[in-house]
């Protein structure tokens, strides 16, 4: 091989780890696009940030229509709390508020950090769900063995489209006591 | 051609620095920079892997035999088809195509070597360390990674699921990555600098213009694949919250990330496998290749289009209408240049004067059911009729066509192809023969009843299933039975034939006329260890005769 053919080699070896190099960097820069993206409604998601304290409001109450709203409480991982809602499922009407309740438990001995969030199903109805009040509006600290009593009041906005029938809202505790973001 | 040995044995006497052979010992094969020597490494190497992951697929059909459990534990059962994909995809079909590019690119283009040799070493034993890595973890305390080859969050972050493997495998993909792409840059850099000067880059033979356009996929999306294993790796030990809901991230996230890499992965093992076919089915055909130049453009647009249809990986993970409408057409649209290249093929075998020795049959086997695994690929890429498909044997079904009758089969058909031409010596036609029939029956036995399965609603990835299912998995595992076993006849085929094969003295060109269709097939049989030390003046143009 020549010197000549050997320094070409050489650059272009460099120029293409250079391409590859800011590919890595390329997959980091997909997180915050993702959000961009998020935030044009290209991508449904409902992240902590996404659910807005609604102000309660007089709705038109629309009473032909019945909405079952089903309640999932679930643990991430082996989070040691116990979590349920006060009720399985409840029907209401577009426009009705209501309160439910959850109760949820520290098992252990030591002061904890948790996360409630929110899941829908199916996903696109989140926008006419509105909540008044709610545990998942941020981060709740238990003390060693508290037992907390969460109110949950919402409405459901009638102009949410008439083929939803059953709507499922399934929240998961996240044990953030390791990785507090604090807000 | 004896005027290019002639050339050859000058320069070794104008150059005393030059060596004469290979160094003495088993030492040659940890040292060595000579393209034959890494192409040959990565061969049996990736033929190992293959033997390893295959035997990880017999365990899964085993347990699948039966509705119950038999053998395994549902947790290594997971493990198996984990660690059977990461084995298959990372450890045999990638490496084996690298191995070919490593002996058939110098080759066909007219190179003393690769551009870069000692990185070429480094790349194979880093390839080693990063599989070496890997395996170790199914020795570990909980078991190797058993939750998917996909690597979804927050399930692979699960205590449960991950033991203690989750960051040796991911640092096993680092090591992977980095290999791959040191590989990619040295195929890029050897087609660029080191043709022949009498071969520009539509002279190219088809396999070395695949492996250009898959060597560029290998850099742009390696690292991202490495960016992703990272964040899962700072997730679980640093805190950071990339794809953890309580922390503000989204596990939805890894899949995009992951399949941005993901889909032109497929690609990046199935486009070398179009460059062979090409490459194969002119010399049985004894046709010039039909549409040489549409063939270049078909495999730089799959290649194109490979970077925007990722998210037909993930239709029921909840998309906005348009982007279900926009990933769906894009996707169909794929079927457009690779149906120009199944019609090439075809195109090129009509009124061919075909004969059909084992290489030419497994490429026809590839060209059908390839198109097959393509059609399913099509019935997938319709969005609402993909959410009855999705994690189901369908899939299954669909992404084995498209890799085992159509890669595998094409490496196998690769290493018929040039093994006389490599050793000097024949192969025994009758057991290739056998090799083939019995493969290309029982692939199908194997894979054909996962498509009636999945349809009937059989979810992938579980060690048990509903008893309606029990008939078709019987049969696919005996199907995947034989399969496994007849490859053992390609294993004492490829022995026998660096052993001495047939013993009938094979020609410079192997196969009848082939000098036409590509260089190597000029330069004496067996290849002595250093070729084209002077670049030819010049190359055979019969495989781009339509173009030109």
């Amino acid at each position: 091989m020549t010197d000549s053919i050997s320094k070409k080699n050489l650059k272009l070896a460099r120029t293409l780890l250079l391409v590859a190099v800011a590919m890595f960097g390329f997959g980091y820069a997909l997180v915050p696009i993702y959000d961009v993206l998020c935030e044009w409604k290209w991508i449904e998601r409902d992240r902590p940030d996404d659910i807005k304290k609604v102000a309660e409001s007089a709705h038109k109450v629309d009473v032909n229509r019945e909405i079952t709203v089903e309640f999932l409480t679930v643990l991430n991982e082996s989070t040691p709390m116990e979590f349920h809602a006060e009720t399985k499922q409840i029907k209401v009407h577009p426009g009705e508020y209501h309160t439910v309740n959850f109760y949820a438990e520290n098992k252990t001995n030591k002061e904890m950090k948790s996360r409630a969030i929110a899941s829908f199903s199916p996903a696109v109805i989140s926008k006419y769900f509105e909540k008044i009040e709610c545990f998942c509006f941020s981060e709740q600290t238990f003390k060693a063995r508290e037992t907390k009593k969460m109110p949950m009041r919402f409405v459901i906005n009638p102009e949410i489209p008439e083929q939803y029938k059953t709507i499922t809202l399934s929240y998961t505790f996240f044990d953030n006591t390791e990785r507090s973001i604090n807000n | 051609m004896s005027a290019v040995v002639d050339e050859h044995d000058h320069d070794h006497h104008a150059d005393d620095h030059h060596d004469h052979g290979p160094a003495k010992g088993l030492l040659r094969w940890v040292i060595t920079t000579n393209h034959k020597d890494i192409g040959t490494l990565y061969l049996l190497f990736a033929l190992t892997m293959f033997f390893v992951g295959g035997a990880m697929a017999m365990v899964i059909r085993a347990e699948l035999f039966e509705p119950g459990l038999q053998f395994v534990d549902p947790a290594f059962f997971n493990s198996m088809t984990t660690m059977h994909a990461l084995v298959m995809v990372f450890g045999a079909v990638m490496p084996a195509f690298v191995g070919l590019a490593n002996w058939q690119i110098p080759l066909m283009i007219g190179a003393a070597d690769m551009a870069l040799p000692r990185m070429n070493n480094m790349s194979f034993w880093m390839l080693v360390a990063g599989v070496l890595l890997l395996a170790s973890t199914l020795f570990m305390e909980g078991g190797a990674p058993n939750g998917g080859w996909t690597l979804y969050p927050p399930l692979v972050l699960q205590p449960i699921t991950v033991g203690k493997a989750l960051p040796f495998a991911i640092f096993s993909v680092h090591l992977l990555g980095i290999s791959s792409i040191m590989g990619a840059i040295n195929i890029i850099a050897t087609i660029f600098n080191m043709r022949a000067p009498a071969m520009k880059l539509m002279d190219m033979p088809l396999f070395v213009w695949t492996w250009l356009i898959t060597a560029f996929l290998l850099i742009a999306v390696m690292p991202v694949f490495a960016g992703a294993v990272t964040m899962l790796l700072t997730d679980k030990f640093f805190h950071t919250s990339f794809f953890n809901a309580a922390g503000g991230g989204d596990p939805v996230l890894y899949e995009h990330i992951f399949w941005f890499f993901g889909h032109p992965e497929v690609y990046i093992m199935i486009l070398p496998t179009f460059g062979v076919a090409s490459t194969i089915i002119p010399v049985f055909a004894r046709k010039p290749l039909f549409g040489y130049a549409s063939m270049v453009w078909a495999t730089a647009s799959i290649a194109f289009l490979s970077f925007i249809v990722w998210a037909h990986h993930m239709f029921t993970v909840g998309l906005p209408l348009a982007g279900e409408l926009y990933f769906m057409y894009a996707t169909m649209i794929i079927a457009v240049p690779t149906g120009v290249k199944v019609f090439n093929w075809t195109a090129t075998m009509w009124k061919g004067a075909m004969t059909f020795e084992t290489p030419m049959l497994f490429s026809i086997a590839f060209v059908v059911l390839f198109t097959l695994g393509g059609f399913t690929g099509l019935m997938m890429s319709i969005a609402p009729s993909d959410f009855q498909y999705h994690d189901t044997y369908f899939i299954v079904a669909h992404f084995h066509y498209t890799l085992v009758p159509a890669s595998v089969f094409i490496l196998m058909a690769a290493g018929y192809f040039w093994l006389p031409k490599w050793t000097g010596h024949m192969y025994n036609e009758k057991i290739g023969q056998l090799h083939f029939w019995l493969s290309v029956i029982s692939v199908n036995v194997l894979f054909f009843p996962q498509h009636f399965l999945g349809l009937a609603g059989m979810p992938r990835r579980i060690p048990d299933y509903a008893v309606q299912f029990a008939d078709w998995n019987m049969i696919s595992s005996v199907g995947g039975f034989i399969f496994g076993a007849s490859q053992l006849l390609f294993l004492y085929i490829v022995i026998d034939t660096i052993r001495g094969g047939t013993g009938e003295k094979v020609s410079d060109e192997v196969w009848e006329d082939a000098s036409k269709h590509s260089l190597e097939w000029t330069l004496p049989s067996p290849l002595p260890y250093h070729t084209w030390t002077t670049p030819p003046v010049s190359v055979p143009t019969e495989h781009v005769l339509d173009s030109h």
